[in-house]
């Protein structure tokens, strides 16, 4: 079964990750490494969760693999929310999208893609590679 | 210190409504809190401990106590969601431990079935400034879907099947039958759990627990005064609080919170699984309990689906007879917040005034 269309609540960004926004526009997913213990992680936040340190913005493949899922059918426009292992290090919660749900599954191979939201900012969701 | 015994539950009351449109949310907080105290023989000029959650209408404490006209010196709006109720259990009997109270009043209210809340469905909106919501909203989270999650990495871990998660369902349903009040009091099968609609996969509709307005309330209160009083008395052993979290995007589905939080609260209590002869779970869904059975050690990881499957959880048939009221998955899981009335039927447990056959 395809995907319908889904309204995607567009993110409010704010000045700690205008950067992370600013890049899916331009099509790039970036996640936040800390200067200090050398740790990515995600979202990304201006001091490191796992030692305070300073982070730094950090480009990505922009693929993963996908740690658990699930098909959302009680909604106007199913769709499949996941957890995303990127090859970066941290997981994100993500949609995987472009394709058939009924064949997702957990570990498989995923790639970032830019979907617009409702103001027609850039969301980055996942499609199977 | 340790909250072992130095403090005791008096009082509980569980409104019997599971739809009330024609009573306000405070109303419902003023008689749960009247049934509570009439349960425990005290009166509302005994209470100077006050403890609410997000349920509660108003900033904090502060616009219950006002309402209720409560003159407490010591109150706690600890919200940590539908276990809020817990950590105020625990937090009470601290509060009491150290002298800051004598009688604490625990309420909880709702009316989201009177409202029409897509409680698990519909993506709650939540204020730009709380720094995961621009992470996450996009991508619509719900309280089914992120369940889901769970349950289909322990599938994918483990082998778990729905049929395994269905006798969750089944064996809640064998208590609710017993219960006048459950919103869902008849018996169903792992057919009709497994064949009820997907909601979020692998989650049918029936691995959901119920909405339903309501509400319920407890009292706290130290051993002495505890022991003056006409109800059994009901010991506070032990208990453990641990808020889990995405860990930096370090994310594992493979433990919950209570992994941590039950081996304090055993700790404390100085009691171990193969001790007890009843649990109450919560039970947002089927995976829930599964998920607290495993992390408690009542089995081994990984082996939840098989110790709850044949009906081990059922009463007079199992091992560990679980939420024999009904529990959230039948009887009633008001304002969407299941907590508190786990607490009660372990009181009635305790007392021996749960159901006989539920006993
Ligand atoms: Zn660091």
């Amino acid at each position: 079964m395809m995907a319908t269309k889904r309204n995607i609540l567009a993110p409010v960004a704010n000045v700690e990750t205008q950067a992370y926004w600013d890049a899916a526009d331009a099509g790039r997913l970036l996640v936040k490494k800390c200067l200090a213990c050398g740790e990515p992680h995600f979202y990304p936040r201006a001091l490191c969760p796992f030692c305070f340190g300073e982070t730094e913005w950090q480009e990505t493949n922009g693929e993963g693999e996908i740690y658990s899922f699930s098909v959302m059918r009680r909604a106007e426009a199913p769709y499949a929310i996941a957890f995303v292992k990127l090859d970066a290090g941290p997981t994100m919660m993500s949609n995987i999208v472009d394709c058939d749900f009924d064949r997702i599954a957990i570990g498989q191979r995923v790639k970032v893609v830019f979907q617009p939201s409702n103001n027609g900012h850039k969301v980055p969701m996942f499609t199977p590679v | 210190m340790s909250i072992k015994r130095a403090a005791c539950i008096a009082g509980i009351y569980e409104h019997p409504t599971r739809h009330a449109p024609d009573k306000s949310l405070a109303q419902l907080h003023a008689e749960v809190a009247k049934g509570a105290l009439e349960d425990a023989g005290l009166s509302k000029d005994d209470v100077d401990g006050y403890f609410c959650a997000g349920d509660a209408p108003g900033m904090g404490p502060i616009s219950m106590v006002d309402y209720l006209g409560l003159k407490p010196r010591h109150v706690d709006s600890t919200d940590v969601g539908g276990s809020s109720y817990l950590l105020h259990v625990s937090h009470a009997a601290q509060a009491i431990a150290a002298g800051k109270c004598d009688v604490a009043l625990i309420t909880l209210a709702g009316k989201p079935r009177s409202e029409g809340m897509a409680t698990g469905t519909a993506p709650r909106i939540v204020a730009p400034s709380v720094p995961d919501a621009q992470f996450e909203q996009p991508y619509a989270p719900t309280i089914a879907n992120m369940y889901a999650m769970v349950a289909m990495r322990h599938m994918h871990d483990w082998g778990t099947t729905s049929e395994q998660l269905a006798w969750i369902k089944v064996a809640a349903s064998h208590h609710a039958r017993h219960n006048p009040h459950a919103l869902l009091r008849n018996v169903v099968t792992v057919e009709e759990v497994v064949n009820s609609p997907l909601v979020a996969s692998p989650l049918h509709r029936l691995d959901c627990c119920v909405i339903t307005d309501g509400g319920g309330a407890i009292i706290v209160t130290r051993p002495e005064i505890a022991r003056s009083l006409k109800k059994p008395v009901v010991n506070i052993l032990g208990a453990g609080e641990s808020p889990k979290h995405t860990d930096g995007g370090r994310i594992d589905l493979s433990y919950t919170g209570i992994e941590s939080a039950g081996r304090r609260a055993w700790a404390e209590a100085g009691v171990k699984p193969a001790d007890m002869k009843y649990a109450s779970f919560y039970d947002s869904f089927t995976i829930t309990v599964l998920k607290q059975i495993e992390d408690l050690g009542f089995c081994e990881k990984g082996q939840g689906g098989k110790f709850v499957a044949d009906g081990n959880l059922i009463s007079g048939v199992g091992k560990l007879p679980f939420n024999t009221d009904g529990g959230g998955l039948c009887s009633n899981h008001p304002a969407n917040r299941g907590g508190l009335t786990k607490v009660l039927e372990a009181v009635r447990q305790l007392r021996g005034e749960a159901h006989p056959r539920c006993r």
